[in-house]
């Protein structure tokens, strides 16, 4: 692949970065603010010589999506907030049975049909299970376009190696805007490297496989969740991520934001360090797992260090920083939802008063 | 001493849950004759539904999928698309295929894709405790019309194999029924022959199969066959509808 800066909108990024990861199967529904999505894996996709199928429902794509990763192909569904709520009985199927696939959510304002505007309301549906039964899913967060499409690679790497559903959580806003993509060689881990020897692909040679979630025998289910439970504390300690800014001395006010807020919120910082305020910045990258780890640092730095969490809800992941903080620090939220986003001086004034 | 029968090489030797008198243990049959015959077994990929054959995986000898209720056809339409040299089929009770499914049916049916349904046809819900089916007859009481179904308050048994056969993308469907002996022989063949048109790439071929539930129609099996031939044939007639 020769390096390139094109032009792009975050979800043509998101596209193109699973292209190049190499899915090989897409389904989905349109909904406004991710059609360009899948419009441009209409194109591409069959171009690749790859399938796309536009579903009937959001029912039938991401259960789509279950039969592709049962035949051992890298696949994926993209939505937005109202279609990645149908979508939440095929993603427990998918946890159930192991299986990996990426999950496009740009999120739009809800509850119900909400509007098309961009929000972050659906951090507790991502990050909490949104279907039945005791699974996770990893949550990563882009923050801009380039994100977007290097995440699509993470996303891939990360399910396949964990066989478990990652969700790429963006907003409409990131879905929407144009910015510079640098498309360059990247080396993340291919898909024939990784083998799966459970897939359905006719039983030549080797005893039948089978693909399920159902477990009735006494004890089995009990076992099989224990299982669950550690594969998902391996990925609690191997795979939080997280951007942080000054956290190297003691400051009086670390923000916390992500996604497209993360943008608007570190614009206010760099604004309120230029008044001399003692700022930090914490951008949490995987929504889940949570990056924990770092808030106990920074409260050892400054036992009176307060965090400030911005969010295009409110308060959904400031309920993750309040666990993380765990009482040893004073936790203040503002957020807006429904069509309003933060501005910088909304953020500013805000933060100047606590 | 010649062994002239035998179970077949797609069916594993393991004693089903099924209750006595039940036709899903001669549907499993049928189906694992039609793959040995047709030398498909290592290139078989089975959907079960979500019913009483919601573990016909354990049944089965080739490579299967679970799939949510009503979703199989879904998840099968993936399959096949990305591995076109491979058999997928679908088995499907009344609920699965055509309540909580009949989206992904129609709409797998109407995109004409290259698979093949076995649809299980017993007029009522087993797995659940037996309440009302689509395909329920008017008059039978079921633990959710407890004084039998009512046109006004139910609607009409539904006719789901009519009304795909409307569909210019769908190549073969036919009605079969588990009742006497004839009948699982005609079963046997039209089963057959839905494989076939896979193999071939003929297109969407369906087999709807009438089967009983003596347990949840609260019947003697003898009598539940009885029932079959003259209640649910009448409202279900036997034969190729396309």
């Amino acid at each position: 692949m020769v390096k390139k800066k094109i032009l792009i909108t975050g979800n043509e990024a998101l596209a193109e970065g699973a292209i190049q990861a190499g899915c090989l199967f897409y389904a989905g529904y349109p909904i406004t603010p991710q059609n360009e999505l899948i419009a441009c894996m209409s194109k591409r996709m069959i171009e690749m010589g790859r399938v796309f199928i536009q579903a009937e429902s959001e029912l039938a794509a991401i259960n789509m999506v279950y039969g592709a990763s049962a035949a051992g192909a890298r696949s994926m569904t993209s939505s937005s907030s109202p279609g990645v709520s149908l979508k939440q009985e095929g993603i427990s199927y998918l946890a159930g049975a192991e299986l990996p696939c990426v999950i496009v959510n740009i999120m739009r304002g809800g509850p119900g049909l909400g509007n098309i505007a961009p929000a972050q309301s659906d951090y507790f549906q991502a990050t909490r299970g949104g279907g039945h039964g005791d699974y996770r899913c990893i949550v990563l967060s882009p923050s801009s376009v380039q994100e977007a499409y290097e995440h699509m690679f993470k996303a891939f790497d990360l399910a396949d190696k964990y066989h478990i559903p990652v969700i790429v959580l963006g907003d409409g806003m990131l879905g929407q805007m144009m910015e510079p993509l640098i498309i360059k060689p990247t080396n993340h881990e291919s898909q024939t490297k990784n083998q799966k020897p459970w897939a359905l692909t006719g039983c030549k040679g080797r005893k039948p496989n089978v693909v399920k979630s159902f477990f009735m025998a006494e004890g089995d289910l009990e076992k099989f969740n224990l299982k669950l439970q550690d594969k998902y504390r391996e990925i609690e300690n191997k795979e939080a991520r997280y951007e942080g800014l000054f956290l190297d001395q003691a400051q009086e006010l670390i923000m916390v934001a992500y996604g497209s807020m993360a943008r608007i919120a570190k614009q206010a910082l760099l604004n309120l360090r230029d008044k001399k305020l003692k700022a930090g910045f914490i951008r949490p990258i995987t929504l889940w797992p949570f990056p924990k780890e770092i808030f106990g640092q920074v409260v050892r730095k400054n036992p009176k260090v307060k965090f400030l969490v911005l969010e295009m809800s409110y308060g959904q992941m400031v309920e993750d920083v309040k666990l993380a903080v765990n009482g040893r620090a004073v936790v203040e939220f503002l957020g807006r939802s429904g069509g309003g986003i933060l501005s910088e001086d909304e953020i500013i004034k805000y933060a100047k008063s606590i | 001493m010649q062994k002239v029968f035998s179970r077949p090489q797609a069916l594993k030797d393991k004693q089903t849950h099924y209750c006595p008198g039940c036709g899903h243990g001669i549907a499993h049959r049928l189906v694992a004759e039609a793959v040995d015959e047709l030398g498909i077994r290592e290139e078989v990929i089975g959907i079960a539904p979500v019913g009483c054959s919601v573990i016909a995986y354990d049944y089965w000898n080739f490579d299967c999928s679970e799939a949510a209720h009503g979703r199989a056809l879904a998840v099968a339409t993936a399959i096949k698309r990305l591995k076109p040299q491979n058999i997928v089929f679908t088995y499907q009770g009344d609920g699965d295929l055509a309540a909580i499914g009949t989206a992904e049916t129609i709409h797998t049916a109407n995109r004409g894709e290259n698979l093949t349904v076995i649809f299980i046809n017993n007029a009522v819900y087993g797995m659940t405790g037996g309440q009302m089916a689509p395909t329920t007859m008017l008059g039978q009481k079921t633990a959710t019309t407890v004084k039998g179904r009512d046109p006004t308050l139910h609607g009409y048994p539904l006719k789901i194999s009519e009304l795909l056969a409307s569909l210019p993308s769908v190549k073969y469907i036919e009605r079969v029924s588990l009742h006497n002996p004839q009948e699982v022989n005609k079963a046997k063949k039209a089963i057959k022959q839905a494989f076939q048109n896979q193999i071939e790439g003929v297109g969407f071929s369906l087999v709807e199969v009438l089967s009983s539930c003596p347990t949840y129609w609260d019947m003697p099996p003898v009598k539940a066959l009885d029932w079959m031939k003259e209640v649910m044939t009448k409202e279900f007639p036997l034969g190729r509808i396309k």
